[in-house]
């Protein structure tokens, strides 16, 4: 498979951040909770390659601790997206009549309303927390892509294959997962891989607004939430948690965009 | 046309009920407690006696049904109850901070609108030469960067730095520049995407290659051929644009301490204010919806296909 120069370095750069959040506890040299006020705001050196924060405790650790909560994150949010997507979706798609009428219309209710209001609102009544801006980030997301699972199921619900396995007496729920899902789901992974960069902008987004990941644990945003006071002061604590996420969004879209050209190339594509 | 406006209109009302129903069923079976947030929020002991007056006086204690019907009535006639925290009238709070919120998003807009039109207009004049690669490249890096870190990225820059723009507070243009640029800078780079591609593909149309076998100037053919023909799909981009670009000036609000609804609504969440998030999940969402309304009625003024099919 031939791959692009942009391919290659999103592919890298994913590999690295992957590689960190996995190995954190060995790579980060200080604990990242360890308050040491004497110390605090220290600039660059050898001891404290990125320096310490307001608490005195290690940026580079928080930093290499944090990718584990901010991708780990993200990942949770897009599976939960894809199952209830693609769940229902696939019943609205397969089923038909009264039930897809339902599913459709409660649909197009929860793409009615702006995402940000709405997963504010799912924060709201569920309660701050990493979990609940989870759930509230799938909520507002998953319409989207029942949507699209229903239109993929439909489009191949009257193939011939389809019609084949029927007469062969193959069980219904068997048939959705040999012949239906494979298919829907490798268009599906695209447009998530499309997706996660963003939905890793809403998790630290909500986060920084200190409704998401609480402030000891190490996460990207609540670390630019922690560094705001100083940034007249110290404003390099503030550059690193962002070009952390702004380096992983972008090697997430990378990867997406050459993904999507490998992949489906019947999908549009915007350049 | 006027069948297509009244279809669209009529649509209307089953939407912003579902869309109450919602904020409504949501809230009461997540298994928040009204009775005991707005307890708190008044400092009043929880004892058994006060929750059961407080759930009385809240109107807890009927069947749901009622009280959706009572809540939805009363919305009717803009009563969203009183804050738990305030102890004002819901409405009263959110009109008073609503208007900064929308005066900033509605110069993103202008923002998203003014900048993305010369970019893709640029780009897909020197399409695969170095403006394209680097409009590109710029719009690659807006669609992955956070808007709230951006916005203290212009502060750095722009105020601390350089010492040209405020850092934060109300006020003129000046002080509108950095918050407006951070929240518009993804839709614009969106916008500019769409808005290239749809150009050239415009420019592969065979009206085009025959007005350039007119010998009409290439700079004629860009903007009465090509540039006309592309605006139709931005016009619809611009709808989910608004949605984004009010969510986004919640965020960066916060950071340049504008007087909008951002930090209210944030207090609210964490105090459990359940009637001003109801309030404002509701009408933010109607606001939306009105502006995506008036824009497909735009788009189909706009589009004789639509306009003549509506006719039909």
């Amino acid at each position: 498979m031939k791959l692009t120069i942009s391919a290659y370095i999103g592919l890298t750069v994913f590999v690295m951040l992957l590689a960190v959040a996995v190995l954190a506890p060995w790579i980060a040299p200080y604990d990242p909770s360890a308050i040491n006020l004497p110390n605090r705001l220290a600039p660059i050196s050898i001891d404290h390659w990125l320096g310490t924060d307001h608490l005195g405790r290690d940026v580079f650790s928080r930093l290499v601790m944090a990718s584990t909560i901010s991708l780990g994150a993200a990942f949770v949010t897009l599976v939960l997206m894809l199952v209830i997507g693609v769940g229902l979706g696939g019943l609205a798609g397969y089923a038909g009549g009264r039930t897809e009428q339902v599913i459709m219309r409660t649909c197009d209710v929860f793409m009615t309303f702006p995402t940000v209001v709405l997963a504010l609102f799912m924060v709201a009544i569920l309660g701050t927390g990493l979990t609940n801006v989870i759930i509230a980030i799938a909520i507002t997301h998953w319409a989207w892509y029942a949507r699209i699972t229903r239109s993929l199921v439909l489009s191949i619900r009257h193939s011939d294959y389809l019609k084949a396995a029927k007469l062969s007496g193959v069980p219904a729920w068997i048939r959705f997962r040999r012949h239906i899902l494979p298919s829907v789901l490798v268009q599906l992974l695209v447009l998530a891989s499309l997706d996660i960069g963003h939905v890793m902008l809403h998790v630290s987004g909500l986060s920084f607004l200190g409704l998401g990941v609480q402030s000891p644990t190490p996460e990207w945003g609540v670390m630019i939430n922690d560094a705001r006071q100083f940034i007249w002061s110290s404003p390099l604590l503030i550059i690193w948690p962002g070009l952390a996420i702004l380096l992983s969004v972008l090697s997430f879209n990378l990867m997406g965009d050459a993904l999507r050209d490998k992949l489906d190339p019947n999908l549009e594509h915007e350049g | 046309m006027l069948k297509y406006i009244v279809k669209r209109l009529l649509l209307l009302p089953p939407l912003v009920l579902a869309v109450s129903l919602v904020i409504f069923m949501f809230l009461r079976l997540s298994g928040a407690e009204p009775a005991l947030a707005y307890l708190r929020a008044a400092s009043i002991p929880l004892t058994d006696q006060s929750i059961a007056l407080a759930e009385r006086q809240l109107g807890l204690d009927k069947p749901i049904w009622d009280q959706y019907w009572h809540w939805l009535t009363h919305a009717a006639q803009l009563d969203f109850g009183t804050s738990y925290m305030t102890s004002r009238p819901v409405w009263d709070d959110i009109l008073y901070f609503l208007p900064a919120t929308l005066q900033l998003s509605a110069f993103a807009l202008f923002i998203t609108l003014a900048l993305s039109l010369p970019m893709a207009v640029w780009a897909a004049r020197y399409r695969d030469k170095w403006p394209d690669f680097s409009i590109r490249g710029l719009a690659f890096i807006g669609v992955s960067i956070p808007n709230f870190w951006l916005a203290f990225m212009l502060v750095l820059l722009f105020a601390v730095q350089l010492r040209w723009l405020p850092a934060m507070g109300y006020g003129g243009l000046s002080h509108m520049l950095l918050p407006g640029f951070a929240i518009a800078f993804m839709s614009l780079c969106i916008n500019a995407r769409l808005l290239r591609a749809s150009m050239l593909e415009a420019q592969g149309q065979r009206y085009v290659r025959y007005a350039r076998m007119r010998g009409i100037s290439e700079r004629r053919i860009e903007r009465t051929h090509v540039l006309r023909n592309s605006l139709l799909p931005i016009i619809t981009a611009v709808g989910m644009h608004i949605g984004e670009l009010i969510g986004g000036a919640l965020v960066v609000e916060t950071i340049f301490a504008w007087p909008g609804i951002g930090r209210y609504v944030l207090n609210a969440i964490s105090n459990n204010d359940y009637p001003v998030i109801q309030c404002f999940t509701l009408l933010l969402t109607m606001i939306f919806i009105l502006c995506n309304l008036l824009i497909d009625i735009a788009y189909a003024l706009l589009d004789p296909r639509i306009r003549l099919e509506a006719n039909a």
